[in-house]
């Protein structure tokens, strides 16, 4: 163990790591240091390096070049387990857990508690897990899939997964994008609780404010260089996302920061997309939503509050039991996502990895999979169109590959996220559902990201918001409804759509001890408070 | 041997062991090439070449179904029943004439494959379960169809069998048509991209607004149409219907050239020319062994290492 009197020998440091992939080079000679019991931010624009980094230190792959030292020690991991052994724990950007265990087994994978004949000791284990999740805020069935939880409590799980191995290294890749507010305060006193026992995390985030809350230093990374390292509170903002796009800061300052521009006005139009009375059973209970041409709408609410499962049974994508769903003024008929599709109503989905991307298929097939049937003539894909649309949105949304033969599974985080947008984006739809559009985009893309969909809505598209980032849902959207245990329990119009008001609703929305209210309520909810 | 190689360059492993999963099936087959002109006695005839063209097809023609299937994330047990079926079909219908035999042959392989599609896509019910279910199904109804083995004179059938053209047997001329037309499937045809990406990813093919059905469906019936060929194929060149030995083994044999010639069985990626070399492959081995008189227990020793091999290369790449 270190001593509390070392603090300034760096626990972990690398020299001159290099990782050449075919076609780009995403580690250049990358010197980074990191001390023990500091929070050191790692930052950079989508594809600058950072997971890749992270994965040369836990052995997920091998440094074509240089050394990493561990504990003043030469560490070359051969696998994430080696890493995890010598005490370098890491939460991946995409949770890799097996969905189809009990969250338990989960927990203890690999080091599950035995009993006297070596076999599991399910009890010992299930009391173990239930007792490790409170600490961070997760109270559910340890025994059911994890698949059955929501993403954010699966984050959780492999946070408490990764810190219980005995770690004296965690690092987290943009640990908070699935998460709650709410979960996320619990994960920053958990990275306080972490760094008095003297570990140190390495945290990647686009999230700045969360950078300048829980970070003390910061190494940027561009192109697979380091072109920054120091302490993060002397660097303002600004200066930091200059250092991160490549750019001056003044140029930085005149462009802002969120691109949307607030002055949308909804044309008094009738609505695009009309909702009524949809019914899941045990997920959406009743919700009925307008959205008018033009109109960006908000859903808020917190996690199970049945946002995702309201646009997914908009989208055709789960099954009604009861509801109309009709675009334009025309009612879906058939309930299916073909169905949907035809009638303008595209879904952006919100876990990437599991029902967004095709990792095997390139950047172009990903792109033009939605569209096929659009960009085929007798079930014959025409080369020529699809290359052609392939093309503009590979421009217009900036997205960084090899080129358009690249597999997508290569691509960076935020790069996947691009080109899922394209896909939805080369549609032309009518009513455009977005959950959650910029989890795990860089400043700069996101900001690309959101002038997109305010250029979209300024083009008559209708746009459903979801965000856990609550400054984008209220920068964004117009109008905010505010979903509780699957039912509209309040909305938010114009100028009362600030982040007080939303906090309000939510939480007035979530507990029983909430008192502020709901402003705008229509009855039914808002009156038991 | 390669071991070694591997062991000493380190940073080359992942670019050889992509090259190896790419075209490691290809270089097999040039070597077994080279192999066998310098030991085999006539081996560089065009005899000899036709021969092995000829007993090559039939698998040729289930692995380009199987590797489709594959595609999907899928497989297919039924393949070699349904040669069987279409053995029976043949014997049961040629008194309505060859064509009719034939059609009702490709027909009872495109029921097998609605079966095993609907049964896959409507019931959810795991591919491999369900071709299993048809794979023992099927050989019981071809045997109940047709007890025993029953030869026939018809001379268009036999000539099917036996015809050239050009000197170029006309069952390695339909091999030869039905593999270009599988390529053009795959390769530009929405049907084929959807295949893949189904395979690669099907809840994201789901919400894409893929026919995840329709596209299911078609790919067992294309496999179950194909077995069915090379069930029609195999029949005529024996001028028999033996439904309790025709296909035997042929869904593993049509596996194995599938996954040795580098598609993944977890599916989302199909390779039609590795698999038409890994079936040439495979018949070389088993043919060099038995023109130099070597037991079949050391092919079937033969085709394990190879399979184990591909799996290994397939499974190292991955890690990297
Ligand atoms: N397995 C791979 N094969 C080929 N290229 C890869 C692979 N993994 C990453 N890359 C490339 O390396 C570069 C760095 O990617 P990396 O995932 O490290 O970015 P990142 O900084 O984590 O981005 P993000 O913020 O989007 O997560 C990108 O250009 C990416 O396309
Ligand atoms: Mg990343």
């Amino acid at each position: 163990m270190t001593g509390p009197d070392a603090p300034l020998a760096p626990i972990l440091e690398t020299a001159g790591l290099t990782k050449r992939f075919p076609g780009v080079l995403a580690l250049d000679e990358v010197a980074f240091s990191l001390r023990p019991g500091e929070a050191h931010a790692l930052v950079g624009e989508n594809g600058a390096g950072k997971s890749t980094l992270i994965k040369v230190l836990t052995g997920v792959y091998r440094p074509d070049a240089g050394s990493l030292l561990f504990q003043g020690a030469p560490l070359r991991p051969a696998t994430p387990l080696d890493a995890q052994r010598a005490g370098i724990s890491t939460i991946y950007q995409e949770v890799n857990l097996v969905p189809l265990m009990s969250v338990a087994r989960n927990l203890y994978l690999g080091r599950e508690p035995k009993n006297r004949l070596g076999l599991i000791d399910f009890g010992r284990m299930h009391a173990e897990a239930e007792r490790t999740l409170r600490e961070y805020g997760v109270s559910v069935d340890v025994r059911a899939p994890l698949r059955t939880l929501g993403l954010g409590a699966q984050q959780m799980v492999a946070l408490a997964r990764a810190v219980d191995v005995d770690a004296r290294v965690v690092i987290m890749d943009e640990p908070t994008s699935s998460l709650e507010p709410r979960e996320v305060e619990t994960l920053f006193g958990v990275i306080g609780r972490l760094r008095e026992r003297g570990i140190a995390i390495v945290y990647v985030s686009h999230r700045l404010d969360e950078l300048y809350r829980v970070c003390d230093r910061v190494t940027v990374l561009r192109d697979g260089r380091v072109v920054h390292t120091g302490a993060l509170a002397e660097l303002p903002r600004l200066r930091l996302v200059a250092l991160m796009l490549g750019r001056e800061v003044e140029q930085v300052r005149r462009e802002g920061l969120t691109r949307f521009s607030g002055e949308r006005t909804a044309s008094a139009d009738e609505p695009v997309l009309v909702a009524e009375d949809l019914r899941v059973r045990h997920l959406v209970d009743g919700v009925t939503l307008r959205i008018r041409p033009g109109e960006i709408v908000g859903l808020g609410g917190l996690l199970g509050a049945g946002r995702t499962e309201t646009a997914k049974a908009i989208a055709g994508a789960l099954p009604l039991d009861g509801g109309r769903v009709s675009v334009a003024g025309v009612p879906l008929r058939r309930r299916s996502t073909a169905a949907a599709i035809r009638g303008g109503i595209s879904l952006l989905p919100e876990d990437r990895k599991a029902e967004g991307i095709v990792p095997g298929l390139s950047v172009r097939d990903n792109i033009a999979l939605a569209a096929l049937p659009r960009l085929s003539r007798f079930g014959l894909v025409s080369e020529r169109r699809v290359d052609r649309v392939v093309a503009t949105f590979m421009e217009r949304l900036r997205i960084k590959a090899a080129g358009p033969h690249q597999p997508v599974g290569e691509l960076s985080g935020g790069n996947q996220q691009k080109v899922l947008l394209a896909r939805w984006l080369a549609l032309h739809p009518k009513v455009l559902l977005l959950d959650e559009p910029t989890r795990g985009v860089d400043v700069g893309a996101k900001a690309e990201v959101q002038r997109l969909i305010d250029e979209l809505a300024a083009d008559g598209l209708g746009v459903l918001l979801i965000s856990s980032d609550l400054e984008e849902l209220i920068e964004g959207s117009e109008r905010v409804v505010v979903l509780k245990d699957g039912a509209v329990v309040g909305e938010l119009v114009g100028e009362d759509v600030t982040e007080d008001a939303l906090l309000a609703a939510i939480a007035d929305a979530a507990g029983p001890d909430g008192t502020a209210p709901v402003p705008a309520a229509p009855g039914g909810e808002a009156g038991s408070g | 041997m390669a071991d070694l190689a591997l062991a000493r360059v380190r940073p080359d492993r992942t670019v050889l062991l992509r090259w190896l999963r790419d075209y490691g099936v290809y270089a097999g087959v040039a070597a077994l090439v080279l192999v066998n002109l310098a030991l085999t006695p006539n081996f560089a005839s065009l005899d000899t070449l036709r021969v092995q063209a000829v007993q090559v097809t039939p698998i040729l023609i289930v692995a380009l179904g199987m590797a489709v299937v594959i595609g999907t994330g899928g497989i297919d047990l039924s393949v070699g029943a349904v040669m069987a079926v279409a053995a029976s079909m043949i014997s049961l219908y040629l008194g309505y004439g060859p064509v009719a035999a034939v059609l009702a042959a490709l027909l009872a392989g495109a029921v097998s494959g609605l079966v095993a599609g609907s049964l896959v896509a409507f019931v959810g019910v795991q591919p491999i379960v369900a071709t299993l279910a048809l794979m023992i199904g099927g050989r019981g109804l071809a045997e109940v169809m047709l007890p025993q083995l029953d030869t026939f004179r018809n001379p268009e059938l036999r000539a099917l069998g036996s015809g050239m053209f050009l000197g170029v047997p006309y069952v390695v001329l339909i091999a030869v048509a039905l593999t270009l037309v599988v390529v053009f499937v795959v390769r530009r045809t929405t049907f084929g991209r959807q295949v893949l990406a189904i395979g690669g990813n099907p809840a994201a093919s789901a919400l894409a607004g893929l026919p995840v059905r329709r596209v299911l469906i078609g790919v067992y019936v294309l496999a179950g149409v194909l077995a069915a060929v090379a069930g029609v194929l195999a029949t005529a060149r024996l001028g028999a219907s033996d439904p309790t030995r025709l296909g035997e083994l042929m869904e593993l044999n049509a596996i194995t050239a599938v996954v040795i010639g580098g598609t993944a069985l977890t599916g989302g990626r199909v390779r039609i020319a590795g698999t038409v070399a890994g079936a040439v492959l495979m018949q070389l081995l088993t043919a060099t062994l038995i023109m130099h008189n070597l037991p079949q227990s050391w092919t079937q020793i033969a085709s394990a290492v190879v399979i184990v091999l591909a799996v290994w290369v397939a499974r190292e790449r991955g890690r990297n």
